[in-house]
């Protein structure tokens, strides 16, 4: 399937994950998924969390340079292989991930993988096909 | 075909200007120098004589006059003619220290309002047109100045003063304002409102006069295209007489100088030595003809660039382009002379916010320049890789601008201190003296 998730700019400074966490808590907005990506002064850090307009527009008003990104996630077999099966077909079909990762979801109990690729709506069908989604 | 205010003066062969320039300077000099203590003070101190001024040639041998001066001889400490042949003050808001109180014999009235009258009929105005200034009236030179010189052209003057943006539109609409008079920023707001309003229609307006503050090339464009007009840029200072020192003419690129009143130089702002045409340097201006508050070789501190190609124009007086920054503000990084204001008009072409902060240092001995600035959210992706492409894109503009590397850092909103009144744009950590 195909969700929302929300990147956001934070500075590289002690403290500021924990700020940024407690307004998604004082805003009661539950957190399904976090990653954050590294540069020298800032960080990106992406999220899976409700209602992701929403939010993305409530941490805009509060300063927070914020987007919303449409990504595939993927329900992975909790056992030994099947993520090689999905990443395999992603590289005999030349798709390249941007970045990835995993989380458990709330609905399937499930692990879920996050695929970032160029064009969701081809790599979906392209896994439809090889029997995966 | 081009109009003129004073076609023989404005378009005086250079040789003529030049000795018409070198007649007044030796008369200007004689004059302060018998009359005025500070001026001759200043003189002897640098053992010049009158008597060594022949002509423009050897305007370099006199003393420079700074905004300190003007202090230091306030409030009567500079005045060429007594009270009583007086008529008039303007003043400045004082922002960087003590007010600047300048003095007015009609005679230096005038010669102001004929530079404005000049500026107007360089636009396209005539007296067929309704001139509405919204400039401040009162101690501020730009009402008073340009309602004179639309006077002299012989516009119908809408004296409207600044503020009560409302009742600007209606007179604007009602009366059929064919050239406007007022700052950049607030002909931008004008636009804006009458566009909110959906009156832009009824406007007849062809010509803007704007100046007193800095604008971009990017902000006319907008003002140009908005309220469907041509946007030229005006240039004075109260030391002077006000507006009108210099202006555009139809080829919107740069503005004449009014040599025949003001004999322009541009200087290093540090060593003070005197700059060829061509050269980035501070703007020094000597009046000829001003009789009330003459200045001699007043440091305006602004910065720019004198050009002296002839103009398809006609007028044969030099241009000077927009003021790119202040002396005051000056930085020298690596040998490099750095403005904030380069600074701000790269951050403001490539979409950054206008909310930055430089910082100067030395590491190793050799300079550091760091800019920060706050993140958009419309720069915002989901890939750092994205946002470090932005940045370099940043730095690589920075360089072209300033010569010399920068580094940038992206900061979050509001990160940056704010103040009441203008931002602490410069923090120079380097212990030099």
């Amino acid at each position: 399937m195909i969700i929302n998730q929300i990147s956001v700019f934070l500075e590289n400074k002690a403290g500021k994950l924990a700020e940024f966490i407690r307004v998604l808590a004082d805003n009661k907005i539950d957190l399904q998924a976090l990653s954050i990506a590294e540069s020298q002064d800032y960080g990106v850090l992406r999220i899976i969390a409700d209602k992701p307009e929403e939010t993305a527009e409530l941490l805009r008003k509060q300063n927070w340079p914020c987007s919303v990104t449409p990504v595939l996630a993927v329900t992975v077999p909790d056992r030994p292989g099947s993520l090689t099966n999905i990443l395999a077909i992603l590289a005999d079909n030349n798709v390249s991930l941007s970045y990835s990762y995993a989380f458990l979801s709330r609905v399937s109990g499930k692990a879920m993988v996050v695929l970032r690729v160029e064009d969701n709506e081809s790599t979906m069908a392209l896994l439809k096909n090889e029997g995966i989604l | 075909m081009e109009r003129y205010y004073q076609k023989d003066i404005e378009t005086m062969p250079r040789e003529q200007l030049k000795k018409l320039q070198s007649e007044r300077l030796v008369k200007q000099i004689r004059h302060v120098y018998d009359n005025i203590p500070y001026y001759r003070e200043k003189m002897d101190e640098k053992n010049v004589k009158p008597s060594d001024i022949h002509g423009i040639e050897d305007l370099h041998k006199l003393p420079f006059l700074s905004k300190a001066d003007l202090r230091d001889a306030y409030p009567y400490g500079l005045m060429g003619k007594p009270l009583k042949d007086c008529v008039r003050i303007q003043s400045t808001s004082g922002t960087t220290g003590r007010r600047v109180v300048a003095f007015y014999t009609q005679h230096d009235i005038d010669l102001w309002e004929d530079c404005c009258a000049r500026a107007i009929v360089a636009v396209g105005g005539t007296d067929e047109d309704v001139c509405q200034v919204c400039y401040g009236y009162g101690l501020f030179t730009g009402g008073p100045g340009l309602n004179g010189g639309s006077h002299k052209v012989g516009c119908l003057t809408l004296p409207m003063s600044s503020g009560n943006t409302e009742r600007q539109l209606q007179f604007m609409t009602d009366l059929k304002s064919t050239i406007l008079c007022c700052t950049p920023s607030y002909a931008s707001y004008l636009a804006e409102s009458a566009i909110e309003a959906g009156i832009q229609d009824q406007l007849h307006l062809k010509a803007g006069i704007f100046g007193a503050e800095a604008w971009t090339e990017e902000m006319r464009q907008d003002i140009q295209n908005k309220l469907g007009i041509k946007a030229y840029d005006i240039y004075g200072l109260t030391e002077l007489s006000g507006p009108g020192v210099s202006f555009e003419c139809s080829e919107q690129r740069g503005m004449h100088i009014n040599e025949d009143h003001f004999i322009a130089e541009i200087i290093d702002p540090v060593t003070e030595e005197v700059l060829p045409y061509g050269s980035k340097g501070e703007l020094v201006f000597t009046s000829i003809t001003k009789e009330a508050f003459p200045m001699i070789r007043y440091r305006t501190r602004d910065i720019c660039v004198l050009n002296e190609e002839p103009c398809s124009c006609g007028r044969t007086h030099i241009r000077m382009s927009k003021p790119m920054g202040r002396s005051d503000d000056m930085l020298i990084i690596r040998g490099v002379n750095v403005f904030p204001s380069q600074i701000e008009t790269v951050l403001l072409n490539q979409g950054m916010p206008a909310n930055y902060q430089i910082i100067v240092d030395r590491v190793h001995n050799s300079d550091t320049l760091d800019v920060e600035v706050e993140m958009p959210t419309e720069l915002m992706s989901d890939t750092v890789t994205d946002i470090n492409k932005k940045e370099k894109e940043l730095i690589a503009a920075l360089r072209a601008m300033l010569g010399i590397t920068a580094r940038v850092h992206l900061v979050a909103p509001k990160s940056i201190a704010r103040s009441e009144g203008k931002a602490v744009r410069v923090i120079d950590k380097r212990k030099l003296y």
